[in-house]
């Protein structure tokens, strides 16, 4: 199937929902990984809406990408509880690892903030290419960096 | 043999899966049968993974487990490292009140028999039996209030949509549980699904509306997996769907998620990003009771909050106003979090201390060292000190010492943490995740980082200006994200005001 084929298919299976944006760029991203320029116009026709604003909709959001990740995502929490368990430190410490700043992507590894992953009793925390772990310390952030560079 | 593994999220991460897996593997080393459900958690996350193995006495605990602890598990479990005794005598489980938690960590949560057998369903057949006006009623003297934060009552809520004409009306569950130390809403999604579906539908049944929706936060792939397939098998066996358990009501059902935007656990940023748009904040009025989702009349209401409801139809408003203090009534699921020694979930009536929490049942801080600083609320809540211990956990208990109950997230800090960096990170985050649509809250974010910045450099000229802006922020802006920033700023100036004093360039 052509992307073109596969995108009219996503914007079809949702055509008939009440607000079906969201749901829309959510499984395009799912399916390419970011969401293409092309994108943009079949799905604001289809909705009905200008070009504008499906843009503008795709900028409001953290998650949503017009250009593709890393093959590695890191998403580290840098919100409160997991500051208080010592995630400044982690952070700085996966930086100089890596070799990157958060918020950049080099080398094929995104390296994000992410503010609360719900896991707060089990700080720090963070989000590896979708998974899911608790109580970082230094040794775990030094094993991360390096599945990341692997 | 029986085996219960944690498959909440927190266990997850703590690495519950491969607990799990090494039980099956040991099993079948053994020539053993055994039967492994993946329940939701206890709440005692420190103990996580925190499996259980059925006997004669009772449930027995062994936690926090790992892969190495397995095999002992099988050869001599009375004498296990890792055993706990029964689950449901450690202090900390046994001292809650659970009634929205009840089920949560004892059932299989994609099970419909394990919930109608531990209590499901039987609030909304007590509702189905009612008159609308009856069950908002109900709600109402229960003093029910929305336990997303505002603290609004959830009764009158209902009642204004009630009271609406309009060809359709909704439900919409605000799920985008954004706050730095909450995490009940996830835990009710992951452990017990069932019970945000009822109360939906008993919303539905009260309010006449025929269409709800979760928003779960995209940050929360486990909880919108689990409340996707509670839906689908809720409507397959007829709980909800054409004709919520054979009535004459139809209530569908729909999960949507987020996409990372703090601000949409804001009501009208949730409506507004439902309906396909950029989560800004709508003015009010309208109200969204009246013109919410797609103008029509909507009920948005935090997961605890409906999910509290089917309890209080099923056992009586008047059972669940009996606990509580003051107007604040009934249960409120504390989330202990950050630097303590025993953190999770705690169900308990209102009315509790400050001091009780941190100290009795979150055991004081994890790395030993003194409390300095406890965050109630979110990042929107105030920064308590330990002079605050008293304060009795009450939405106006709070209000009157400038600080906010909000999701009843706690984070407690110790004393290496620095005020004005998490100052300067209430202000940073609030930039971060603005909706930019009022100017105090977009600008003025910016504006307090850099003069928290200017203060930190030793200008103390700055401070004046700091507290002036907090103020312009707070009465200026559209929402609670401007308009609470301020709190974690202005108490950490009030409490910590050595940590904001130029002092330590003179000392350099």
């Amino acid at each position: 199937m052509t992307d073109t084929a596969r995108l009219s298919e996503i914007v079809a299976s949702h055509a008939e929902r009440e607000g079906a944006l969201l749901p829309i760029l959510h499984d395009v991203q799912a399916e390419f990984g970011f969401i293409p320029e092309a994108a943009l116009d079949p799905i604001a026709t289809a909705l009905r809406l200008s070009r504008a604003e499906v843009a503008g909709v795709i900028g409001f959001y953290h998650d949503f990408r017009r250009q593709p990740a890393g093959r590695h995502v890191l998403k580290l929490c840098r919100a409160e509880a997991c500051q208080a368990m010592g995630g400044v430190a982690l952070q700085a410490r996966l930086e100089r690892a890596l070799g990157q700043k958060i918020g950049e992507t080099k080398d094929g590894i995104t390296f994000e903030a992410v503010y609360c992953l719900g896991l707060c009793a089990c700080a720090p925390a963070a989000q590896v290419d979708g998974r899911l772990v608790g109580r970082l310390d230094a040794a775990a952030v030094d094993a991360l960096a390096e599945e990341m560079r692997a | 043999m029986r085996f219960w593994v944690p498959a909440d999220a927190a266990a997850r991460a703590c690495g519950a899966d491969a607990v799990a897996a090494a039980i099956a593997a040991e099993a079948a080393r053994r020539g053993i049968p055994v039967e492994i459900i993946r329940n939701g958690t206890r709440g005692m996350v420190w103990l996580e993974p925190l499996v259980e193995i059925e006997a004669p006495e009772g449930r027995l605990g062994f936690g926090p487990m790992t892969v190495a602890d397995v095999a002992s598990l099988f050869a001599a479990p009375a004498t296990h490292p890792k055993a706990l005794g029964p689950t449901e005598e450690i202090p900390f489980f046994k001292r809650q009140t659970r009634l929205t938690f009840a089920r949560c960590g004892r059932t299989d949560p994609l099970s419909l028999s394990d919930y109608e057998a531990g209590g499901g369903l039987a609030g909304l057949r007590v509702a189905l039996a009612k008159k609308p006006e009856e069950i908002v009623d109900d709600v109402v003297t229960s003093g029910l209030r929305g336990r997303g934060g505002a603290g609004f009552p959830t009764g009158i809520k209902w009642r204004t949509v009630q009271l609406a004409r309009a060809p359709k009306k909704y439900i919409v569950c605000n799920a985008d549980e954004g706050d730095s130390g909450s995490f009940a809403d996830r835990m009710l999604m992951e452990g017990d699904p069932f019970c945000l579906i009822e109360g939906m539908a008993i919303a539905a049944l009260a309010t006449g509306a025929t269409q709800g929706f979760v928003y779960i936060r995209s940050e929360y792939p486990d909880a919108i997996a689990v409340m996707r397939r509670a839906v689908g098998i809720a409507t397959a066996a007829g709980v909800i769907g054409d004709a919520i358990l054979g009535s004459g009501h139809a209530f569908h059902m729909e999960i949507r998620e987020g996409a990372g935007a703090y601000v949409c656990g804001e009501e009208t940023s949730l409506l507004n990003s439902l309906e396909g748009k950029r989560g800004v904040v709508r003015a009010k009025p309208p109200l969204p009771a009246l013109q919410g989702f797609m103008a029509s009349p909507t009920v948005v209401n935090n997961v605890l909050s409906l999910a509290a409801v089917p309890w209080i139809m099923a056992e009586g408003p008047e059972a669940y106003s009996a606990i509580g203090i003051g107007r604040s009534r009934g249960t409120i699921p504390l989330q202990i979090a950050g630097n303590v020694k025993f953190g999770g979930l705690f169900e308990t009536g209102f009315g509790i201390t400050l001091g009780e929490i941190v100290n009795d049942i979150a055991g004081g801080t994890a790395s030993g060292r003194p409390v300095k600083a406890v965050q109630v609320g979110g990042p929107l809540g105030a920064y308590h000190p330990v002079s605050d211990f008293e304060l009795a956990f009450c939405y106006e208990c709070f209000a009157e010492q400038k600080g906010l109950v909000g999701h009843a997230g706690l984070v407690v800090h110790d004393d290496s943490a620095d005020m004005m960096a998490l100052a300067r990170f209430a202000m940073e985050f609030c930039a971060v995740e603005s909706c930019g649509k009022c100017t105090p809250c977009r600008i003025g974010a910016v504006r307090g980082v850099e003069t928290l910045d200017r203060i930190a450099a030793g200008d103390g000229a700055a401070l004046a200006l700091l507290d002036d802006l907090c103020e312009l922020m707070k009465t200026g802006s559209l929402c609670a994200l401007g308009g609470f920033t301020p709190y974690p700023v202005q108490s950490a100036l009030r409490h910590f005001p050595e940590e904001f004093t130029p002092v330590r360039e003179a000392a350099e």
